[in-house]
């Protein structure tokens, strides 16, 4: 086994690379450049395809017709770069086609600024696009995931003809960690019979989004739904620390699951039985994980880098059974660990209220902190 | 066991670089390492710190409030990091750019003229090189000679004639040894 110290977002671009990726589009956005960068000299060194388009409105247009010639495409951008390419999302998704999309998440709204985040969970899980469609949403904390699930994202898309977006944080992306790069696999030599290549010899075919009529644009979408089930069935990953004997549970994603994982350590430590969940597949979510908590957790805490947009899915799976808290840094301010600490602490100390929202209640604290 | 360590100066000093090697030589030592720079709008003279973390586990954040050591390379560091010290921690100061002393008297200091140092070595770019010296032969993490595989390794090999100076400077560093 070799390993490699990588930078996250160089570490997702190798991966890529060696998945088969045979075309790039990008435009440049931090944090999330050295991807871009990364790509700009390793793929015309093997021959293959890198664009720096235009604008991001560019990348994924030119994604979409990459896309449609059944080989494995890619772009990578940050929020403000994602929130751009949403139109062509939804025409990709529209017209079933597979495609890995990078969102190395920074500080927002707006044009907010580079710092680390994890605001565009909805964005990502819950639509951003128009329309009926939902992306295979895959969440790393640490570079090596972010190897493992950039070739996970690239088979998942093919198999599913699926939209997959590996949604990491500028934290992540910038952070160098030791990993162990898959091998080079060949490029794709047999192609689905929806792939546009050239039609010399068959039927032509033809992929669009626009289908005037209703009736058959119910039946695609009903075709997307039951495809989902499938993936539903199949594709849920998660992780679980120490919940053998757990009292309470932490949970979160990406960096915030990372940073309360060193907080349940030092809880452990105290004595504190502090388990941590941490869903890999935001979408698919693993809802059953939250549905099949023990009665014997005293509480749960959730921790995210935005407002609470994990937490409206971990209430909605555990059906408000187990007393939830919830924390969270926001802009791009990213908590430390003994922050989370203090949760853990408060939650055991004194039970948690079941009056209101979790949210109202954690926003109530920091004001009343001033 | 965790040893988190932040590096800190100005853009240009090798504040990031130093803090990659710490990371090479601590995954090549068999250890978990991360290493994440504080990354903004920066440019050369501006301010630049990264936090490198040598652990036995799986590190879980690669960010800490309060660091087991720091190497301040210029006053506005000092200034930002000196109260973040664990007590009992390690602060290496590169005293060739401080017009303060240190305040702490619960962490052990370290200052050294780093600068002069780098200076009468033959070039001093090589500052970096005598702090990191510093910190190791006072903070039981790492060996030096991880961190001269780690150079011989890493660094590009136009600058591979520069070795041996380099591995002068990290001895130099070294000498700096509290009781």
């Amino acid at each position: 086994m070799s390993l490699e110290l990588m930078k996250g977002n160089e570490a997702v671009a190798e991966a890529a690379v060696r998945a088969g990726v045979v075309s790039y589009f990008g435009y440049p956005i931090t944090p999330q450049t050295e991807l871009l960068e990364y790509m700009s000299h390793r793929m015309p060194e093997l021959g293959r395809a890198f664009v720096q388009a235009e604008s991001e409105l560019g990348a994924i247009n030119m994604v979409y017709g990459a896309a449609c010639t059944g080989y494995r495409t890619m772009t990578s951008s940050s929020s403000p770069g994602v929130s751009l390419m949403l139109e062509g999302v939804s025409y990709i998704a529209g017209t079933e086609l597979p495609m890995v999309i990078v969102n190395v998440m920074r500080g927002g709204p707006g044009l907010g600024n580079i710092a680390p985040a994890q605001s565009d969970y909805n964005q990502m899980v819950h639509g951003g696009g128009h329309g009926d469609y939902r992306c295979i949403v895959l969440a790393p904390c640490s570079v090596q995931e972010s190897v493992d699930l950039t070739v996970l994202a690239f088979d998942l898309a093919d198999k599913y003809r699926s939209i997959v977006v590996i949604l990491t944080d500028g934290s992540i992306g910038q952070m160098m960690e030791a990993c162990e790069l898959p091998p080079m696999q060949p490029l794709k030599t047999t192609f689905a019979d929806w792939a546009v290549q050239g039609c010399e010899g068959r039927e032509r075919r033809f992929l669009t989004s626009i289908n005037l009529d209703p009736a058959a644009q119910e039946e695609m979408n009903y075709r997307l739904l039951k495809r989902w089930i499938d993936v539903e069935a199949n594709e849920i990953r998660c992780q679980e620390y120490y919940m053998e004997d757990a009292e309470y549970v932490v949970t979160g994603f990406g960096s915030s699951a990372r940073i309360a994982l060193s907080a349940v350590r030092i809880a452990r430590a105290e004595g504190i039985k502090v388990g941590l969940i941490r869903p890999i597949t935001l979408s698919p979510f693993p809802r059953q994980v939250y549905a099949d908590l023990s009665d014997k957790i005293k509480g749960m805490l959730v921790v995210e880098m935005n407002a609470g947009q994990m937490l409206e899915d971990v209430l909605a799976a555990n059906r408000y059974r187990t007393p939830t808290d919830f924390f969270a840094r926001l802009g791009g301010v990213v908590p430390f660990p003994d922050e989370v600490l203090g949760e853990i602490h408060r939650m055991v100390e004194t039970p948690i209220s079941t009056d209101g929202h979790p949210r109202d209640r954690w926003l109530a604290r920091v004001l009343a902190k001033g | 066991m965790q040893t988190e360590i932040i590096i800190a100066g100005f853009g240009g000093q090798g504040v990031l670089f130093g803090g990659q090697l710490l990371a090479y030589a601590g995954l090549d030592e068999g250890k978990h390492v991360t290493w994440i720079p504080a990354y903004g709008p920066e440019m050369r003279g501006g301010t630049a710190n990264c936090t490198a973390i040598i652990s036995d586990e799986e590190i879980g954040s690669p960010l800490v409030r309060y660091p087991a050591a720091i190497i301040a390379m210029n006053r506005p560091s000092l200034d930002k990091y000196e109260n973040q010290v664990k007590p009992g921690g390690l602060l290496v100061v590169n005293s060739s750019m401080l017009d303060r002393p240190v305040k702490r008297t619960d962490i052990r200091v370290v200052e050294v003229d780093a600068g002069e140092v780098a200076g009468k070595l033959g070039d001093k770019r090589m500052t970096n090189m005598v702090l990191l010296g510093a910190l190791l032969a006072n903070l039981p993490v790492l060996p030096l000679s991880a961190i001269e595989n780690a150079l011989t390794a890493h660094l590009p090999e136009r600058h591979k004639r520069l070795l041996p100076k380099n591995f002068e400077a990290l001895r130099e560093g070294a000498k700096y040894l509290l009781n």
